[in-house]
């Protein structure tokens, strides 16, 4: 498998490869991959590749993917429009 | 872990990744900076990586007009494999009354003077620049085009890759727990991971720097408070410019991903390290996003998160040495600017520990103005 163009984030476009390479530069938590390159916040919030990291990571360093922490998940989980939330909020006003 | 290091940097921010590359640069061998968790886990991070020039003090204004001419070369100058993603399409700062329209004429005069191009805009002009503005509750609007935005991620990890090429080591996941004072000296610093002894130690960690002054007894007049984002889904490109207001109490960017990101203060916010999210921060957000742009209250929320600003007396930050302690360095109290004053704290603090001529004087920064009383209020923060 060409990991060049196999996409491991389909929100944010990011390849195996370079998830790959940043591992082998020294970048071994999701958090850091994270950082780099926006893996895991689009709107899936990592629900898709989140393991597929992990198990490069745990791959690459030894380390069981159990022993790996995988982001925090932020609210909201699904999409709410902005001015629903405005008019709710008056109603409480 | 190396058991000495001629200086150790705490927290790995945009300060300290900045200050470690700027003193490796002028030849410093044997520097550490330790960072409890990952590079930008701390404020920088999590904030909106917006740089302007308007400020209403000219110390403020002489400190962004620098840093931007250095995110201008970022990539050249740092040797970045990647791209910083630095984009200037202007900050557009929006008033609500008579009185802040006076404050912004007067801003802009300071700012002119400095030689930052700024304007002042009526409503009509506001509205070419972003069309959907409702401008039924505004009376008039700065601007600067040189403004913009960066990539905060990928810039600190362009100073961290550029200090590390020049022998910097890195400590991460890797927790500061106390300093050892002796005779009034810094003697060393202990982390969860081994005891590094050092002369010099340089607090750059954001929201937790006075946990890190109380280490030396140095009282440090700070205070953290959360403050939160949030990002919309991405959507085609609509607002090239940040629109900013500070008596309407936001900020609104779309990213060059197609994202929306926007924020706003509440001063009702406990002072302490909590940065959860709140339900409060998302109803009043989405209230005021709808009020004034109203089309982008018609886009999906994706996320929301927060982080710490580290706040002044006088909401510009603290560089320098302390008065207890010899060999401790500060670069704090940020305010909730300290992203845009990255590249110049770096050279500050650099200069400040090896004496040398400053690029900028920022000697009127130190810590005893609060005691002397010579604070000089920044007006226009969010
Ligand atoms: C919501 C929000 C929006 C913002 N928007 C902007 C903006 O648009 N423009 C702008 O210029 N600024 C903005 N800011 C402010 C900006 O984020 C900060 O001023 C800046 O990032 C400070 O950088 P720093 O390196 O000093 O601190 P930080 O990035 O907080 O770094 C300090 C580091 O120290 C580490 N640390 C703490 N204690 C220890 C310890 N005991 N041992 C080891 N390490 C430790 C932390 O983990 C942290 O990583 C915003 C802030 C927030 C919260």
């Amino acid at each position: 498998m060409n990991d060049e163009n196999t996409i491991v984030c389909r929100c944010s476009d990011v390849t195996l490869k370079e998830v790959r390479d940043l591992i082998k530069q020294g970048y071994t938590t999701y958090d850091e991959i994270k950082r780099i390159t926006r893996i895991g916040m689009g709107p899936c919030q990592g629900k898709t590749c989140g393991q597929l990291v992990l198990r490069e990571i745990s791959a690459a360093t030894g380390k069981s993917i159990k022993e790996l922490k995988l982001h925090m998940n932020r609210p909201p989980v699904v999409g709410v429009k902005l001015d629903l939330i405005a008019e709710e909020a008056k109603k409480n006003d | 872990m190396i058991s000495s290091a001629e200086i150790v940097i705490i927290g790995g921010g945009i300060s300290g990744c900045s200050t470690a590359y700027n003193l490796a640069k002028k030849g410093v061998k044997n520097i550490a900076v330790i960072e409890k968790s990952y590079i930008t886990s701390g404020s920088t991070g999590r904030c909106g990586a917006g740089v302007r020039m308007q400020w209403g003090t000219e110390m403020n204004c002489k400190l962004a007009k620098k840093s931007i001419e250095f995110y201008e070369n970022a990539n050249d100058v740092l040797e970045y494999d990647g791209d910083v993603e630095f984009k200037q399409e202007g900050y557009l700062l929006i008033a609500s009354t008579d009185k802040e329209m006076d404050q912004f004429h007067e801003n802009v005069k300071i700012q002119n003077k400095l030689g930052i191009p700024s304007k002042i805009l009526t409503l009509d002009e506001a509205k070419e620049i972003v069309p959907y503005l409702n401008t039924d509750i505004l009376t008039g609007a700065s601007y600067c085009g040189k403004d913009g935005f960066l990539n905060p991620f990928l810039t600190t990890d362009a100073f961290y890759r550029a200090a590390k090429r020049l022998g910097v080591e890195f400590y991460t996941y890797t927790q500061v727990l106390d300093i050892k004072v002796e005779n009034g000296r810094v003697k060393s610093v202990i982390t969860n991971k081994g005891e590094i002894s050092t002369n010099i130690v340089v607090n750059a960690a954001g929201g937790y720097s006075k946990v890190i002054s109380d280490m030396v007894n140095s009282e440090l007049p700070v205070y953290s408070e959360r403050h939160q984002i949030l990002v919309t889904e991405p959507v085609e490109a609509m607002q090239a410019p940040m629109v900013m207001s500070f008596s309407l109490n936001l900020y609104c960017q779309q990213t060059p991903h197609g994202s929306f990101m926007m924020g706003r203060g509440d001063n009702r916010e406990p002072r302490d390290l909590r940065i959860t999210s709140s339900w409060e921060f998302l109803e009043q957000m989405a209230k005021t996003i709808t009020e004034v742009l109203p089309p982008i209250g018609k886009l999906r929320l994706i996320r929301q998160w927060a982080g710490l600003y580290n706040m002044t007396p006088d909401k510009q930050p603290i560089y320098g040495k302390v008065n207890e302690v010899e060999g401790f360095y500060l670069a704090v109290g940020f305010s909730g600017h300290g992203f845009m004053f990255g590249p110049l704290t770096g050279v500050i603090i650099s200069e400040m520990i090896l004496e040398e001529e400053p690029t900028i004087d920022a000697s009127m920064l130190n810590i005893n103005r609060f005691k002397e009383g010579n604070l000089i209020l920044e007006p226009s923060v969010v």
